[in-house]
């Protein structure tokens, strides 16, 4: 769960990390109000989901309460790459030194924590840890150990030495919100020397989809995301819009993504990515087939499953029951492999579907039919 | 008794002697793969449900601790079903009794858990396979995990995957061709998991039954980069990979939470260069890996 930039900055408010003044505005007259209590000029900055907000003009900086209106009124007409902007943070613009980054994530292969920190702030870390990997520092934190001091001491050696006190504090109240709200990524980015302090202008937090439960949770709102997306993880499908034709329904990470790999190889375009978990019953797949065609984008589908847990005739039943709803509109390409599967071809063919043998001929049978459809 | 190394068949991690204990056997998953596992052949020697000690699934004993199973039916190896938010304590409790391997199936287990258990595990010398895996299997020996049996043969190819029914698929392919399997051991999707395919990969490369590798590999991390140097070195066996994901779009998660590429990293084009460098064939197509084992075994 991705938290919008407003919330991520609230938790660390709540912790103790100095950030500017300022509020969320749900409307242009609201973000008035915002600079008018400020009393000083502004940032404007769209809560959109994607990064390079700035460059695509969805942070602007403003002087007056009723220059904030106006303006606030074209980002609200803003699409930024797609996503609508539903809300503003609104904080008061601060004079800026030196840009800091700061963040924790996890190391994966080493299975612990890990602080990363660069004097030279404000730019895509990834970036800067390519071109100029002497700046970037990190330091794993083995949870069982707890955060030392010597942990701290060892990330911010090269940091500016009157500063190391302040950084090393933030640093800590960083940490908690990690720990606290079972995050597997909290940045800063910028921290920025300004004239009042080290201040947190921009943050990203990023909390684990299986967190456990607790009440710091309550009340926190995910990034808007595509309503498809939204949709079908309510249903428990792990679903991904493309840009493609082909729709894709399979049982699997793995080997949704190798079918989407095979309709790519064969000169086609996956719509989607739609991998409907284990032991799917015929109503979970009808509901799949249903959220593809709802999608709008995919003019064939193709449904691979290999049995398991899963049972072929259920699945066959599902696919029957979704394409059979709004007649045939939607040309369909099965393959089924593995736990009831003849069963599950004899009720396609009955319902006078052709099951394909491999998962290579589906993607080829499927590529050609979304050509003809196009 | 005959020690291990006398018994018949001998693979890595399990075999016809290893004895298990269900955690979480009286619930549905645990049920339903319990019955699975007897009729494979795999010695199931206990179930553990806090509560329902006295019980018994499938003519199996059922107890409340770990500490139970192992005392008084000398259970060695643990597979995990219990609802993720138990999931910790089930992998601990497991270590606290004396289980040696363990292998937890339950999918959604908490990060912040992970970087706890897995520590704690590894202080102990306690394998870990998972969470969010489909366990693993020797073909003809033992099935500790949820993946059908039937398509699995027993045969000299190991093999190492981070995903499930691809692992069942690109199985099928290779039975049908002739080539059975040794060990099939699926590591799961989680961001962090007990045994990574550098755990695994020495096991493979000691096991006498074993003359081949097939690594299924994902978007995501650097593992099938480091097993890939490990391949051109320390191995000494022959090596075919295949990577899922040519497709994905970067910034999008596909499903398991470690299938996600990230800036220039991960991606399967970047894998696939890395172990082809490396003089290890990455087939394109499932079919395409049991072509490319058979003239690997030539």
């Amino acid at each position: 769960m991705r938290l919008l930039e407003w919330q991520s900055r609230e938790l660390l408010e709540q912790a103790g990390i100095p950030v500017p003044g300022g509020r969320v505005a749900g409307s242009p007259e609201e973000a008035e109000a915002v600079v008018a209590e400020l009393g000083r000029p502004c940032v404007l900055k769209a809560q959109v989901p994607i990064g390079g907000r700035g460059k695509a003009g969805g942070i602007r900086r403003v002087d007056s309460p009723q220059e904030a209106e106006k303006i606030a009124g074209e980002l609200f007409q803003m699409k930024i790459r797609g996503f609508k902007v539903a809300s503003l943070l609104v904080v008061a613009a601060s004079e800026v030194g030196a840009e800091h980054y700061l963040g924790i994530t996890v190391d994966r292969r080493r299975g612990v924590p890990v602080f990363i920190y660069s004097p030279s702030g404000g730019v895509d870390i990834e970036e800067a840890a390519r071109s100029s990997p002497g700046s970037v520092h990190q330091q794993p934190v083995p949870v069982l150990e707890g955060l030392q001091p010597f942990r701290l001491r060892r990330l911010l050696a090269s940091a500016p030495t009157p500063l190391k006190k302040d950084l090393a504090r933030v640093a800590r109240q960083l940490y908690s919100v990690f720990d606290r709200y079972e995050a597997n990524l909290a940045e800063i980015n910028p921290l920025a020397e300004t004239s009042e302090g080290l201040l947190a202008l921009d943050a990203k937090i990023v909390i684990d989809d299986d967190h456990r439960p607790g009440p710091q949770f309550e009340g926190l709102v995910e990034f808007a995301q595509d309503p498809l997306e939204a949709e079908a993880e309510a249903a428990g499908f792990s679903y991904v819009g493309l840009d493609g034709d082909v729709g894709v329904i399979g049982n699997g990470a793995g080997l949704v993504m190798a079918t989407l790999d095979l309709v790519a190889a064969a000169g086609g375009s996956p719509a989607n990515f739609l991998d409907i978990g284990g032991g799917a019953r015929a109503e979970r797949v009808r509901a799949a087939v249903e959220l593809v065609r709802r999608s709008g984008k995919a003019n064939v589908l193709f449904v691979n499953v290999f049995g398991g847990i899963t049972r072929c005739d259920e699945v066959a039943r599902g696919v029957i029951e979704g394409v059979s709803e709004h007649g045939s509109s939607l040309p369909v390409v099965v393959r089924l492999s593995g736990t009831n599967a003849a069963e599950g071809a004899r009720a396609l063919d009955e319902a006078g579907l052709v099951p394909v043998a491999s998962m290579e001929d589906g993607a080829t049978r499927a590529v050609a039919l979304s050509r003809r459809e196009a | 008794m005959l020690p291990p190394s006398e018994v018949r068949g001998l693979s890595i991690l399990v075999d016809a002697g290893t004895r298990v204990v269900v955690q979480g056997i009286t619930g549905n998953e645990g049920r339903f793969h319990t019955g699975h596992m007897v009729r494979y052949g795999t010695r199931v020697v206990a179930g553990v449900t806090p509560g329902k000690g006295g019980q018994s699934v499938e003519g199996i004993p059922v107890y409340d601790t770990v500490a139970e199973a192992v005392e008084e039916r000398q259970a060695d190896t643990s597979v995990v079903f219990v609802p993720a938010g138990f999931a910790m304590d089930a992998m601990l409790e497991a270590a606290d009794a004396g289980i040696a391997l363990i292998v937890c199936i339950t999918e959604g287990v908490p990060l912040h858990d992970m970087l706890r258990v897995r520590p704690l595990l590894a202080a102990q010398g306690i394998r870990l396979v998972g969470p969010n895996c489909p366990g693993l299997i020797s073909p003809g020996k033992a099935k500790v995990g949820i993946m059908p049996g039937d398509v699995f043969t027993p045969g000299p190819v190991g093999m190492v995957s981070r995903s499930g029914t691809l692992t069942y698929e690109v199985a099928q392919h290779l039975s049908a061709a002739g080539l059975g399997q040794s060990t099939v051991v699926g590591i799961g999707g989680d961001p962090i998991i007990g045994s990574s395919f550098m755990d695994l990969l020495p096991l493979f490369r000691d096991d006498p039954e074993t003359q081949l590798i097939v690594l299924l590999g994902e978007i995501g991390g650097t593992a099938e980069e480091e097993a890939a140097d490990y391949a051109v070195g320390e191995l000494g066996k022959p090596m075919v990979a295949y990577i899922a994901g040519f497709s994905a779009p970067p910034g999008k998660r596909m499903g398991h939470a470690g299938a996600i590429v990230s800036g220039s990293e991960g991606t399967a084009a970047s894998k696939a260069r890395h172990l082809e460098d490396r003089g290890v064939p990455v087939a394109r197509t499932p079919a395409e890996v049991a072509r490319y084992a058979r003239e690997a075994m030539r």
